[in-house]
């Protein structure tokens, strides 16, 4: 008993610490705020003015806000493995005997931040650009979708980015293995977000399904991740 | 008590060829030995078996007293490897660098202090940012790293490559610290003047098979 409870110990110290981690270099680098937010606000306003109808701009809103997350989650992704194999770090951590189950669940609670932090961002923006409305029925929904969402992305994008790591053409090699994998989620959190705006008449309560498929999403990626993730490292 | 690495009649393949072909060698606690040998005699994956990366297709290799095959996490938590690359993150200081690594294991503020100490990195040099550090300094730094995680058995490949001669000498006395402060370490090195000098056993590994040098 005692030695789960300090193995379970040693598993939130690492994972704090590997979150702490990337999350201090993101801060000193700004790569995220200089470059991958200006990139997902480009997407927004481009689309902006792909569209040019407001009343359009109004219903797609909250499925280009997500899709302009699940670009930037590429992004957000490569640099996070970046960090650990530009000095042989992700190669030190293997050897060291760290729990790589902790070092997942590390590296997705701080990319979830991030996440999160650039989709609120971006909603903000929508709001601005595409005149969207945040109606005070639908903050609790909203709210719960965007925490689901990118805890789900971060998950699936932290195995999948573990996976590429070592691979040849990993840039482009990331993008292709992601997507499909991420689909369920821009397509959950697109209808749930629809339903807490109100677009096109939907009742808020309509979106509360969509929340329970994102919150599936994000135990199974979670979970299986962080199983999985030590033996794909080894690989 | 177990010697800090045994290893007998070890075979391991890779891609098909048998890098390593029946090697032996003991290594007692706090020994520097110098693993010499031309390239592609075997050195690195000597040194990547003992570190669990490697498997063996037969034989077996222990690393005090571990099992590097059926007790690879307890091996792994006792060795440190440290290849060409540092595995520093450039964009956190020295001292956070090294604060990293210990915390990992549960070490103290206070025995990263010490490490920085010992190995002449506390003071200015322990807040600069590791991508600014020289070439010596960074191995320095990736060194400490080891020993604020508590490795026991330091597995060295080429560890003066690309270091000017004052890198190496910093090196050098990194490494003696960390002998003297309990450590064994097996270093695999073309540079045999200096690693000999450092070394307080040397043998050579040729086609595979460990061979000592009196």
């Amino acid at each position: 008993m005692s030695a789960s409870i300090e193995r379970m110990s040693q598993r939130r110290r690492v994972v704090m610490r590997i979150a702490a981690k990337d999350l201090r270099i993101e801060i000193r680098s700004r790569i995220i705020a200089n470059q991958v937010l200006p990139f997902a606000g480009l997407v927004l306003v481009l689309f902006a003015f792909a569209l040019d109808v407001e009343s359009v701009m109004n219903r797609v809103a909250p499925g280009l806000v997500w899709l302009a997350a699940v670009f930037s989650l590429f992004f957000l992704v490569q640099r996070s493995y970046a960090l650990e194999t530009a000095d042989g770090a992700l190669d030190a951590l293997r050897v060291s005997g760290v729990d790589l189950g902790a070092v997942f669940l590390g590296k997705a609670l701080a990319l979830m931040v991030q996440l999160f932090v650039l989709v609120v961002l971006l909603a903000a923006g929508a709001v601005l650009l595409y005149r969207a409305e945040i109606r005070s029925e639908g903050v609790v929904l909203l709210v719960t979708t965007v925490i689901l969402a990118t805890a789900g992305m971060s998950a699936v994008g932290t195995l999948y980015g573990g996976l590429s790591a070592g691979a040849k053409g990993r840039e482009t090699l990331l993008p292709l293995l992601l997507t499909p994998v991420v689909a369920p989620v821009l397509i959950a959190a697109a209808r749930a977000t629809e339903a807490a705006l109100g677009t096109a008449g939907t009742a808020t309560g309509d979106g509360w399904p969509w929340v329970g498929l994102l919150g599936t999403f994000a135990v199974v990626f979670g979970v299986v991740g962080t199983v999985a993730f030590g033996p794909l490292i080894e690989e | 008590m177990h010697p800090a690495v045994e290893v007998h009649d070890a075979v391991a393949v890779l891609g098909g060829f048998p890098a390593l072909a029946g090697a032996d060698l003991t290594v007692a606690r706090h020994e520097i030995l110098l693993v010499r040998g031309p390239n592609g005699a075997g050195k690195t994956t000597l040194l990547r078996v003992l570190a669990g990366l490697v498997p063996l297709s037969r034989g077996r290799a222990e690393v005090l007293g571990f099992d590097v095959t059926t007790q690879r996490p307890d091996v792994r938590a006792r060795v440190g490897l440290l290849g060409h690359a540092n595995g520093l993150y450039g964009e956190l200081t020295v001292r956070e660098n090294v604060e990293f690594w210990a915390a990992a294991v549960g070490a103290s503020g206070s025995e990263t202090d010490a490490v920085l100490r010992r190995f002449a990195l506390s003071g200015r040099l322990a807040d600069i940012h590791a991508h600014r550090l020289s070439a010596g300094q960074r191995r320095r730094t990736a060194l400490a790293c080891l020993m604020a995680r508590r490795a026991e058995v330091w597995l060295l490949d080429e560890p003066h490559a690309g270091l000017d001669a004052t890198g190496r000498d910093d090196l050098d006395q990194a490494l003696v610290e960390a002998r003297d402060a309990g450590a064994t370490i097996l270093v695999a090195s073309h540079e045999l003047e200096r690693a000999g000098r450092l070394a307080t056993r040397e043998v050579e590994v040729v086609g595979g098979v460990v061979r000592p040098i009196s």
